[in-house]
């Protein structure tokens, strides 16, 4: 047995307690051994063709590109209220709302330029690690540990009970990691810890189409930006980030480089590339036309993990929210880092720039969100 | 018993001595016991050359990359220097400075900015590897401070999850110590307390245990209890950290849960892997890699829109949320649309439909040329994607009978392949009925009547528009006669003035 463990990845095995088990555990062991030595064998073939065709990495062609000045932010408001650690935020299409979430079960609505809030809603379960704002604004959808993701309508009325008008959209078999919005109020993607993606009704609650490929948690989305787009991406726990096609509900292209779990992906604002961060410390960068990693954020310094990822505007700066309490600010094009922000006193769990670029939330595990700009 | 943990604990503090001891041995068994549970999970190990040691639940606490910045810094060559330094009558055992700490990672780490250094250091000992000997809050100081190693025996990643058991028996260890540098904190003291209420019925096993590994630690060398002692400590100041401290022990529970049942993942990984391999050679070979150059694509995007990012930009008037200023999401909420918004639009047809003034200003243009049932059949497609699947059939229909049955009022022109499947597919209908007519009609909207649009004198208009800033009548004046005088209109003067006195009324 200790044999044919050498030869392959991490692998499990309960201690066979029945002896039967034992000879069973044999066998099954071999015929894993045998897919095994197949699968590597084909990804090693499938590595040695993309390595034929690229010859230039992002940073050597953008060498004429210029540079970026010197480079100032800090953080312009403090969103203080949570009384546990945030896990999750999103902005309002407004610009200037934002829903976040936490480990305590609350789900908080800000007026992050007044920095009043606007609703809370208590959530049945603690670590709700998912929220996203519907593009109406009239509606936010939150979910976490419960392992689904339920949608409450945002009324005028501060008084209103919001918790009443709960809708309970998705069911997973394991928690919920990320949640979002398709174009409009009626749809929500998910992504579990069950290792699946799945697109919902909301009125309904009918599963559109669910998603399946991953071969662990998957730990994060994001749509892409394009108007007739019908694809998104993923990352999760098997370092693979996989796009989808949303009609179908195959997986049409999959990129594994990270060297562990990914936390957050996100498109380049054209729609042809993406971002991912992970727990390795770095962040890459996809090209989906060219099909294999085009640029890798790394620093000797940085050893902490990456806990999420989002681009400027114009998609030349990419921002980092690392496990190290900081943020990295990445210069796309050259690959190099332009700025490092303190100001968080614990791990910065979520990031998100703001839909007009104008400023960048990020919410931590010290109880407060900042917007930067 | 009580030989029992006296035994138990003699062998921790001999392995704890180890000063060599490898904490990450490859290819290594690890076996770890859950008390809770009683079962045996046996875990092996292997690193490759593409995924070093990630599943590993030793670094579900901390990154693997910092024992590797550890073991570096411990080097006998290039590692930080260690010494006893002389103090009064005493001798302070195996320590450094922190200055010495920030001095080795400037050089050795690239790290240009001392604050980043400090900032790094400070976590290693909030995390426990070096800790300060005179202090139970874990941080660096870029001075004299003096900071210890911490024992391998007690570093995160082997898992620790001390009991509150454990904490009490140490809490009642030390207080059996006379002394005076290792008198309990007020806070360790409150612990003690709240501990000794808590487990009031077992209390004397607690002392039992204290006063056995209090005798252990006796025999041992003074030198050797110091150091043992303030490692201790240390550890304790991790697991049991000072209120107002961050606990670095605590763990996102989405890795945590995946690491306590790794073992339902096993088969859906492999053939999810090869399914997915497979998929991904079909996909490849759809790309045209050889003439791409995608990074040039990448390139050209950032650089157009470099002057629309407010983060490398400063957006005009001002950024709302440095000035305190809201008059930029004003002047994007209304409906005049500015030069840079309009100048936009040019860049593609997405951004046109994107932008819902856009998308107005193409629909009254496509108006005007009696064209616009393309535009209307795509926000209609558009438009049921976005409904509850209850009202798809019935929109679906209504698209159908509008824009593609046979005698349709704003019929639009699909090639026969879309039509058919588009026909068959409305006899079932779904949200992707039109799927392939609106992906023909798209082209054909980009091509043909996008172009027509930007060439169009409405949009040239709206992007001379100048910007609708609050000017008063005097500069209105002044711009308007500037205008008569560039394009030297021989009007009487009079006429002229009078001329320019209505407009500016009516501007009003």
């Amino acid at each position: 047995i200790l044999f044919i463990f050498e030869q392959y990845f991490c692998h499990i095995v309960l201690s066979p307690l029945i002896p039967e088990m034992a000879t069973q555990e044999v066998q099954l062991n071999e015929t894993l051994a045998h897919l095994k030595s197949e699968s590597e064998s084909l990804k090693s073939k499938l590595e040695e063709e993309r390595a034929k065709l690229h010859d230039v990495e992002l940073h050597q062609v953008a060498e004429k590109v210029e540079g970026l000045g010197q480079f100032v932010m800090k953080t312009r408001r403090t969103l203080k209220g949570h009384g546990n650690k945030v896990l999750c935020m999103d902005w309002c299409k407004d610009k200037r709302r934002i829903v976040s979430s936490s480990q305590d079960g609350k789900v908080i609505v800000w007026d992050a330029f007044t920095t009043n809030k606007e609703h809370a809603v208590t959530m049945p379960c603690t670590w709700v690690m998912a929220c996203a704002y519907a593009p109406s604004g009239c509606a936010v959808a939150c979910g976490g540990l419960d392992n689904k993701c339920s949608v409450y309508p945002l009324s005028l009325d501060k008084n209103e009970n919001l918790a009443a008008k709960k809708k309970s959209v998705a069911m997973h078999t394991n928690y919920l990691s990320a949640c979002s919005f398709t174009n409009s109020d009626m749809q929500i993607l998910t992504s579990s810890g069950d290792g699946t993606c799945a697109l919902w009704d909301v009125e309904s609650g009918q599963l559109l189409q669910s998603f399946h490929g991953h071969a662990a948690d998957v730990l994060c989305l994001d749509l892409a930006p394009s108007e007739t787009g019908n694809t998104f991406v993923s990352g999760g726990c098997d370092k693979k980030a996989n796009v989808w096609d949303m009609r179908s509900g195959q997986c049409i292209q999959s990129f594994e480089t990270h060297e562990s779990d990914i936390n957050s992906v996100r498109y380049y604002p054209s729609g042809d590339a993406f971002a991912s961060g992970s727990d390795d410390a770095t962040c890459r960068l996809y090209d989906l036309r060219a099909d294999r990693e085009v640029a890798i954020y790394s620093k000797e310094s940085i050893i902490f993990g990456v806990s999420s990822v989002d681009f400027s505007l114009s998609g030349r700066l990419l921002f980092g929210g690392y496990n190290d309490y900081t943020i990295n600010v990445w210069d796309v094009l050259k690959g190099t880092r332009v700025s490092i922000l303190f100001g968080h006193e614990n791990r910065v769990s979520t990031l998100r720039v703001s839909p007009d670029g104008t400023a960048f939330s990020t919410g931590s595990w010290d109880h407060t969100l900042r917007i930067w700009a | 018993m009580k030989q029992r943990a006296e035994g138990k604990y003699e062998r921790y503090v001999n392995e704890a001595l180890e000063p060599s001891r490898v904490v990450r041995q490859e290819n290594e068994p690890c076996r770890f016991i859950n008390r809770k549970k009683n079962s045996h999970i046996f875990v092996l190990l292997q690193s490759s050359p593409i995924a070093p040691l990630t599943l590993s639940p030793r670094y579900l606490f901390v990154p693997f990359q910092m024992e590797e910045v550890i073991a570096r810094m411990q080097e006998e060559k290039n590692g930080i220097p260690i010494r006893t330094v002389k103090s009064f009558l005493t001798k302070i055992p195996s320590v450094f400075s922190g200055s010495d700490i920030v001095q080795w990672m400037t050089k050795n780490l690239d790290i240009e900015d001392p604050v980043e250094a400090l900032h790094l250091g400070t976590l290693m000992a909030a995390h426990g590897y070096f800790f300060p000997i005179s202090d139970h809050v874990l941080t660096l100081k870029d001075d004299g401070t003096f900071y210890r190693f911490q024992t391998p025996y007690f570093w995160p990643s082997n898992c620790w999850e001390p009991e509150n058991t454990d904490y009490a028996v140490y809490l009642c260890k030390r207080t059996m110590q006379n002394k005076a540098r290792l008198e309990l904190a007020d806070y360790e003291a409150e612990s003690l307390a709240r501990l000794q209420r808590a487990f009031a019925r077992k209390w004397e096993f607690i002392f039992m245990q204290a006063e056995a590994q209090a005798k252990v630690d006796k025999k041992r060398d003074k030198i050797e209890r110091k150091i043992l002692d303030s490692q201790e400590r240390a550890f304790w100041d991790v697991h049991r950290p000072v209120p107002g401290c961050v606990n670095t022990t605590e763990v996102d529970i989405k890795k945590s849960s995946r690491m306590k049942d790794p073992h339902k993942t096993r088969k859906v990984r492999l053939m999810s892997r090869l399914m997915a391999k497979t998929s991904r050679e079909k996909g490849k070979s759809l790309t045209n890699n050889a003439l791409f150059s995608p990074e040039s694509s990448l390139i050209g995007y950032t650089e157009q829109y470099l002057e629309y990012d407010p983060c490398l930009t400063p957006p005009d008037p001002s950024n709302p949320w440095i000035s305190d200023d809201t008059t930029l999401w004003e002047l994007e909420a209304s409906k005049e649309p500015g030069q840079q918004r309009v100048k936009r639009w040019a860049f593609g047809i997405d951004e046109v439909l994107k932008d819902p003034v856009g998308r107005e200003q193409f629909l009254k243009f496509l108006e005007s040329e009696f064209s616009s049932e393309n535009l209307r059949f795509w926000l209609a497609v558009q438009e049921v994607k976005k409904r509850p699947i209850r009202e798809v059939p019935t929109r679906v229909q209504e698209i159908w009978q509008e824009f593609l049955a046979p005698g349709a009022p704003s019929a639009i022109n699909v090639d026969s392949k879309s039509y058919d499947k588009t026909t068959q597919n409305v006899k079932d209908p779904g949200r992707y009925a039109f799927e392939d007519a609106q992906e023909h009609i798209y082209k054909l909207m980009k091509s043909d009547s996008y172009s027509r649009f930007i060439r169009s004198s409405a949009y040239q208009e709206l992007l001379q528009a100048k910007k609708k800033v609050n000017a008063s009548p005097f500069s209105k004046l002044l711009l308007y006669s500037k205008f008569v005088f560039l394009f030297q209109i021989k009007i009487k003067g009079l006429v002229l003035t009078a001329s320019l006195c209505i407009l500016c009324f009516t501007e009003k």
